[in-house]
């Protein structure tokens, strides 16, 4: 088999199309980088979508940690405790148990049957659970940098008559994200690595269709030599970070563009947020 | 454990729960709860000496010396931390008994790895195939408490080499125009006043650390999710306490446990904090000092 032959039979192995059978034997490095390449697909499928959900759940729970209403802002501080004071590697066993629990025949809700099962797949029942981490952890960012926003920006506000979801939505929100951008580009880059948790917890990989690092676990089982197939899914996810590091530092650089430029926040890569 | 105990299925359900919750194996899944604060104990202050010396490394004035600890400390930033753990877990095992297997055995002639498996001599296995079991969990968890020292000493590294930096460079200056060498400034100057600029990072990483313990069980050691695992699956009527599925309870159980964990942590170390910032030419030290005049 030639290197583009097995990037033909392997390269969508992951999403269940291609060659059915995994290479038992004589691994070649081309395998290797296509099967663990394909597993990155589900990498990037988990943090794009868990991401783009996320920051709309982590908008309004910044907002509700805000509130004067105790019980709008009471659910919205524990939910965040409970997230990000337990193990993701915990709420994904706990997440995938409370799937399973759910009627095998679904719900039904003023008639209408809500089908359950696809909740214990991983596309489903993994991308929910880093959903509400992310959003958690998300909405702490934004809760943080609401509080930093100027003070003179709102009394600006006050002064132009810019009240109510007018002074949110032109004053308050834009300060907020570009103030907590930097945070949240942490955010970002470590929910990436933390997808590869997901087929390591209790959601099964059916067919062998897992994420990037379940088939360098894959290789490094049959092979017997951690040296190669780990190195290769350290390299897709150095080069997935600066492909998100740029693609957040544009979105920065357009929230920041009204500042002079020695103001501008610039983003910091810290290895602080692990879950 | 209890004398009653002895024929479960004709007890009474709170007795029954009692006898269930003191049966052996659940003794075992307790005591894995110290497993992971052992494994606490021992990490911390390892991966802390793993992060001082990569901190020293990456300011040293020796070039492959300094890129040895910028790698070192740049090595968490783009790769997952599992894959390390993963990656680490394997390579030491294999490592040792490469070396073993190099001094023990010069005259082996068959290759160790031949593309399915790595075969060393039967001298070379770490620990002895002989061995008894206890052996072979302590050296799983030796293993696993190495990996989380070395994943987690780049982590400090990082948090170290950054509080290094952070000291006044007035204060270094001051004690080179006393006349201390480069040693002394930085036993007597540098270090003393690093801490509390490191500290906020490292408390970070302590309650980091903390929720990192679960994966103990992917490197193979019985810890709590294994116990967890293995105690919540249903139990046919062969076992003495048969039950449904109780995973979930389980796993609510060390939900708990993790969130009071970290609790406990963020109040202590919020304490900490206040104290070393007592006297520091910091904001914080600052705001202590006026609110006591």
């Amino acid at each position: 088999m030639t290197c583009w032959e097995t990037i033909g039979a392997y390269a969508f192995r992951s999403l269940g199309y291609g060659e059915r059978m995994l290479p038992k034997s004589d691994f070649t490095l081309c395998q290797q980088f296509t099967l663990i390449g394909s597993g990155l697909i589900w990498n990037l499928y988990f943090g794009v979508l868990a991401l783009a959900f996320g920051f709309f759940l982590a908008n309004a729970l910044a907002l509700a940690k805000t509130s004067r209403h105790l019980w709008i802002r009471k659910p919205a501080e524990w939910f965040i405790f409970v997230f990000r004071g337990s193990p993701l590697f915990i709420q994904f066993f706990l997440g995938y148990q409370l799937f399973v629990l759910l009627p095998k025949t679904g719900i039904e809700l003023w008639g209408i049957t809500l089908q359950t099962d696809w909740l214990t797949k991983a596309w489903a029942g993994a991308l929910f659970v880093l959903f509400l981490n992310t959003a958690a952890y998300s909405a702490e960012i934004f809760y943080g940098a609401l509080m930093a926003v100027p003070k003179g920006d709102l009394e600006a506000a006050d002064a132009y008559g810019i009240t109510g979801f007018a002074r949110f939505r032109r004053i308050l929100w834009p300060t907020m994200l570009r103030l907590g951008w930097p945070a949240y580009t942490n955010e970002a880059i470590f929910l990436f690595h933390a997808t590869t948790l997901v087929f390591f917890s209790s959601f099964p990989a059916f067919k062998q269709q897992g994420d990037a690092l379940y088939y360098a676990g894959y290789f490094a089982d049959k092979t017997y030599n951690p040296f190669i197939p780990y190195p290769i899914v350290g390299f897709y996810f150095i080069c997935l970070t600066l492909l998100l590091t740029f693609g957040f530092s544009l979105v920065n650089r357009r929230l920041n563009r009204h500042l002079p430029s020695n103001q501008r926040a610039r983003i910091r890569l810290r290895p602080q947020l692990i879950r | 454990m209890f004398s009653f105990c002895a024929d479960p299925s004709t007890l009474d359900s709170t007795r029954w729960m009692l006898c269930y919750l003191t049966s052996g194996k659940h003794l075992l899944f307790y005591s894995s709860f110290g497993t992971v604060l052992l494994l606490l104990a021992v990490t911390a202050p390892v991966a802390l000496a793993f992060g001082f010396g990569g901190a020293m490394a990456a300011r040293s004035q020796n070039a492959p010396l300094r890129l040895f600890g910028k790698g070192y400390t740049s090595m968490v930033r783009g790769v997952p931390d599992i894959i390390f753990f993963m990656f680490f877990v394997i390579a030491l095992d294999q490592a040792l008994e490469w070396g073993l297997h190099q001094v023990l055995c010069p005259d082996w002639t068959d290759p160790i790895r031949t593309g399915l498996e790595f075969k060393v001599c039967p001298e070379a296995k770490v620990p002895p195939n002989s061995a008894a079991q206890i052996w072979h969990e302590v050296y799983g968890f030796t293993l696993a408490v190495v990996t989380f020292a070395i994943v987690f000493g780049a982590f400090a590294a990082n948090v170290l080499y950054g509080a290094m930096s952070a000291v006044p460079r007035a204060q270094l200056e001051t004690a080179e125009a006393y006349g201390m060498s480069q040693g002394q400034v930085f036993r007597r100057v540098l270090v003393p006043q690093m801490w509390v600029y490191a500290l906020p990072g490292l408390s970070n990483l302590w309650l980091i650390l903390i929720k990192a313990t679960p994966l103990l069980f992917l490197l193979g050691v019985k810890d709590i999710v294994y116990w967890a695992n293995e105690l919540g699956s249903s139990k046919t009527d062969t076992f003495a306490y048969p039950h449904g599925d109780w995973k979930l309870w389980y796993f609510l159980g060390l939900l708990v446990f993790y969130l009071a964990f970290t609790r406990v942590s963020e109040v202590v170390l919020a304490r900490l904090t206040r104290r070393l910032s007592r006297g520091q030419a910091t904001m914080a030290g600052e705001a202590m000092r006026k609110a006591a005049a």
